[in-house]
């Protein structure tokens, strides 16, 4: 136990252990050294992570808000090359890092197993923070009004790119005017199955509904993913 | 933190990676912890009471918010109200100092597990 720093993690660890070439057989099964987390019973406690997406002002907090109990995140981060472009850092030396806030609520399923909510920075200057965000996300929320349908391209083109399973979630402003899922999705050509869902991010139960909806379509698209992975002949077994 | 004068429109006090030393990477092992890493105090890491009494404020108060229950990185930060990118380094030598364990996020090849998916819908269906 006294190497933590390896055995806590699988990969960053693996590195160091010069001595396990004997166990080369194993390397199309990563998970299956020791030293990850699974084997370990007392962590085995596991961590979901969805994002809630969208523009200004569509409701990303009232959303996360609805349904966990949400707390501020701070964060300091290195102003990447996408950040210079939007601030003028001329004459002001060494202002390399910038603080970004962003909402971020859990949802206890049960002892040992946690939802987390994260709702992404709305601005276009807080890109690079995305990357980190949606590594190992269950999937995403893209949060939508129809007022404003073209606030969520950007969301809608990540996570497309980065295939990373999403829902459309139009949030249904009173004043706005109604517009069915199907025109939505239309206007916002997304690829074929993903949900558009219509709700009231205010809701709790409507904002439930739109996280059960990205989790059964999250797990349709997986299981589809390894379907293909394993090729044509994975139907005959 | 309560019942100070200033208000967080004034900024924090202390520059964030003061408390850091000026690190602002997580040293030598170089982890970049997940914001969903599960950090819990360990209690077989080898740092005894005297390890923990040469701690730095920040780091003992994150080492008390595991101690109470196991928790994600980024609950830490906001309970700590750190940067995460403080708390990235602060965890770093608690991790080396064998205080914590850390947990690595499952890696999204092998993230939803059926039984889990199913665990999860039903969970959110009797919030």
């Amino acid at each position: 136990m006294g190497q933590h720093d390896n055995r806590t993690f699988g990969s960053a660890g693996s590195a160091g252990r010069a001595g396990d070439a004997d166990t080369e057989a194993d390397a199309g099964a990563p998970d299956a050294e020791p030293g990850t987390v699974e084997e370990d019973g007392e962590l085995a406690a596991l961590a979901l992570k969805i994002l809630v997406a969208g523009g200004f002002g569509v409701g990303k907090t009232t959303l996360v808000g609805a349904v966990s109990e949400i707390r501020p995140l701070r964060t300091e981060e290195q102003l990447s090359e996408a950040g210079e472009l939007v601030d003028d850092t001329d004459g002001v030396d060494h202002k390399t890092t910038t603080t970004v806030a962003m909402d971020f609520g859990r949802i206890t399923i049960r002892s040992g197993l946690s939802l987390y909510l994260f709702g992404t920075p709305g601005q276009d200057r807080f890109w690079f923070l995305w990357d980190e965000l949606s590594t190992g996300a269950l999937g995403a929320v893209v949060l939508a009004d129809t007022r404003r349908l073209e606030d969520c391209f950007p969301a809608v083109d990540y996570f497309e790119h980065r295939r990373i399973p999403f829902v459309v979630a139009v949030n249904c402003f009173t004043e706005a005017r109604r517009y069915g899922a199907h025109d939505v999705s239309r206007a916002l050509d997304l690829e074929q199955g993903t949900p558009v869902v219509l709700c009231d991010a205010r809701d709790r139960d409507s904002g439930k509904e739109v996280l059960i909806r990205l989790v059964e379509y999250a797990g349709r698209v997986h299981t589809a993913r390894l379907l293909d992975s394993v090729g044509p002949q994975a139907g005959s077994g | 933190m309560n019942g100070q004068w200033y208000d967080a429109e004034a900024g924090p006090l202390v520059r964030p990676y003061a408390m850091t030393g000026g690190r602002t990477k997580p040293g030598p092992h170089g982890v970049r912890f997940d914001l969903i890493a599960l950090v819990a105090v360990d209690p077989q890491g080898g740092a005894d009471e005297e390890a923990e009494s040469l701690l730095g404020p920040e780091h003992r108060a994150l080492l008390g918010l595991c101690r109470s229950e196991t928790q994600s990185v980024a609950e830490l930060a906001a309970d700590a109200d750190l940067p995460v990118g403080v708390v990235r380094v602060l965890l770093g030598d608690l991790l080396e100092g064998g205080h914590v364990k850390v947990s690595r996020p499952v890696p999204p090849a092998q993230l939803p597990d059926e039984r889990i998916l199913r665990e999860v819908i039903e969970g959110l269906r009797a919030l």
